[in-house]
């Protein structure tokens, strides 16, 4: 995988008409240069001022928050919007709940895609082709369609309020991860699979020995993702659970901000101190993070 | 029998007949041994795929509340979701809107950013990094967010506009700007969608941007005759993605606009303006429990959002280059 930002760009802007000179035409390219440069600078401020505009707010004043005209920066510092909100909103409680889920899930979604994609890459059986086309089909089916009868069957043996119909399903495999571990095992040269094989090691063997540990990257950008879609889930723990004290970080905050007195500066704190785990993660997996996205996108 | 070298080493032969019943047991074995390892993906197949996707044909030709055992009823919940349901028909209406207005805008500014940021610019990873961001953020805190900036008294958006000259505007209150509203705030996370552009630019050769400029063409040119084309593959991607999305938007409707005074539950906003497919599905099953209604609506989405899909992919194949 390629980092983005470390290849040369071909000029897609620029052109030189035939007979112009060389010093008007490095002229031209650099004025679009310093074009694009600004033009793409005055969109990342844009991007981010609201970001901005989150941490600020999370220390203002109530009376500063719509102030006309607009407070850039806060008379003083209200830091105890902070421990106001963590009052109210049991930060680290749901934390603990989110982890709860999201470790077995992220475990569950690593150890059975990377199973599930040995089965399609390595071995040869018949129909295996047409076995992964259902796999990838199934990504086609909204949720929606399987949501209502598996709520109900949830429902039947007692699983509402509990975390198992956010963790269990992880256990067989996600299309997705199964896809992306797939293409990584293709690539995998053959002759160390051969090598082991004649030596009489079962295809187990090679696979945990050989193939895993070089699959590192991948199985990274999987669990990774994994991760993410589990922390930042809303919809599931809103239809599954009940119970306040098992409430998740999103579900929680969705709580706060839903059944409190509107008090902007502390929804403001507390949704950055929900957002800060993701930033941290973000920031320390960047590469991973954006390799896996390019991945999907040039190979899907 | 195998050839023997001096060393002792087997030589490898061609297959006899005699070879048959061994290679089928070698192939049975590999056969089981697949099933194997995919057999996490087999159970759960039958058990989150198969018997839901069944069952839920079979739910929505009943009235099941979930405290009584479901009762057959045909088609009447598929003739009422099309002719007595005001709701369905307004929730239709609105993602259709979503849908039709936000996928091409996103896709537009995603690949505009994507062109400019694969111009050799300093800064280019920090830049990226700057539009990626806003995705990260998990939904329920944009929602909340986005809220207050979108607050028609000092909600910072009306203050930006106000410098321009541009009157406040009811952003949450107006039934004719709350579509607007959440179409704006999808092209905050275009983030992914920049990124797989970028890197689908940095695909295409170099050579034939020098080509076309030594025949002459202009930048504009060049992005409609080379860069399109080449990244075409990229766009369709992007697009039947960004729509299957924008079909099923659930969070920052429900959120921004679902807080009712009666409690948690869907809401659609100022005359159910923002009423969007999911946000009703999600009202039909969990606040009302009609189960069999909800199923009866989660089918018509999967037809929909099938069906255009496999239309989107058969009318643009034609436009898409492949290498």
């Amino acid at each position: 995988m390629r980092d983005i930002a470390e290849l040369s760009a071909p000029d897609t802007g620029l052109a030189v008409p035939p007979g112009s000179t060389a010093a008007g035409a490095h002229r031209r390219r650099l004025a679009g240069r310093v074009a694009a440069f600004l033009i793409v600078l005055a969109w990342a401020v844009l991007f981010i001022f609201p970001v901005y505009w989150m941490a600020v707010t999370s220390l203002k004043d109530v009376s500063e928050v719509f102030h006309l005209p607009p407070v850039w920066w806060p008379a003083e510092l209200k830091w105890s919007n902070y421990s106001e909100a963590l009052s109210l909103f049991p930060f680290v409680d749901y934390a603990i709940n989110t982890l709860k889920i999201t470790v077995p899930v992220t475990i569950g979604t690593t150890i059975s895609s990377s199973l599930v994609a040995y089965g399609f890459a390595r071995l040869r059986w018949p129909g295996r082709d047409l076995v992964f086309y259902l796999v990838l089909a199934t990504l086609m089916i909204p949720s929606w369609v399987t949501l209502v009868p598996l709520y109900i069957l949830f429902n039947h043996i007692n699983w509402i309020d509990t975390y198992k119909p956010l963790v269990v399903p992880s256990f067989f495999g996600d299309p997705f991860s199964i896809f992306l571990l797939r293409q990584f095992f293709l690539r995998q040269p053959q002759d160390l699979v051969d090598a082991a094989r004649v030596d009489g090691a079962s295809h187990f063997r090679v696979y945990t020995q050989i193939i895993l540990p070089l699959a590192r990257p991948a199985l990274a950008v999987v669990a990774l993702f994994a991760f993410i879609a589990s922390w930042t889930d809303f919809f599931g723990p809103l239809i599954y659970l009940t119970n306040e004290n098992k409430y998740t970080l999103q579900l929680g905050l969705f709580n706060f901000f839903a059944q409190h007195f509107v008090n902007w500066p502390g929804f403001m704190a507390a949704s950055l101190v929900v957002l800060a785990p993701m930033a941290l993660l973000f920031f320390l997996t960047q590469r991973t993070f954006i390799e896996g996205i390019t991945f999907t996108g040039l190979r899907g | 029998m195998a050839l023997l070298t001096g060393s002792g080493n087997a030589m490898p032969r061609s297959t006899q007949r005699s070879d048959r019943p061994r290679l089928a047991r070698l192939r049975r074995n590999e056969l089981l041994v697949a099933l194997a390892f995919i057999s996490p993906w087999i159970v759960g197949f039958c058990w989150f795929q198969l018997y839901p996707i069944f069952a839920s044909i079979r739910y929505s030709f009943t009235s099941y509340n979930m405290m009584q055992p479901p009762v057959w009823i045909g088609l009447s919940n598929y003739e009422t979701l099309f002719t007595g349901d005001p709701l369905f028909r307004k929730a239709l209406l609105n993602t259709a809107i979503y849908t039709l207005f936000s996928v091409p805008l996103d896709l537009f500014v995603a690949f505009c950013f994507a062109l400019l940021l694969n111009m050799q610019i300093p800064g280019r990873a920090f830049f990226r990094t700057a539009f990626y961001f806003p995705a990260i953020i998990p939904s329920v805190a944009t929602a909340i967010l986005w809220t207050m900036l979108l607050n028609a008294q000092g909600g910072l958006l009306n203050v930006a506009l106000g410098y321009i000259g541009i009157g406040p505007i009811a952003w949450l209150t107006s039934p004719s700007w709350t579509m607007p509203s959440l179409i704006l705030l999808s092209v905050w996370g275009i983030g992914p969608t920049v990124v797989i552009f970028l890197a689908g630019l940095q695909d295409v050769p170099r050579d034939l941007y020098e080509a076309a400029q030594l025949d002459g063409a202009g930048p504009l040119r060049l992005v409609r005759d080379v860069t399109i084309p080449m990244i075409s593959p990229v766009i369709l991607f992007n697009l039947v993605i960004g729509m299957i999305a924008a079909l099923q938007v659930f969070a920052q409707p429900f959120i921004i606009f679902g807080q009712s005074t009666t409690g948690v539950g869907g809401n659609g906003g100022p005359l159910n303006s923002v009423l969007m497919y999911s946000v009703q599905l999600y009202n039909v099953a969990f606040v009302q429990f009609q189960m069999g209604y909800a199923a009866a609506m989660a089918w018509i989405l999967f037809v929909i959002i099938f069906a255009l899909s496999l239309l989107s992919m058969r009318l643009l194949t034609r436009y898409v280059h492949y290498e």
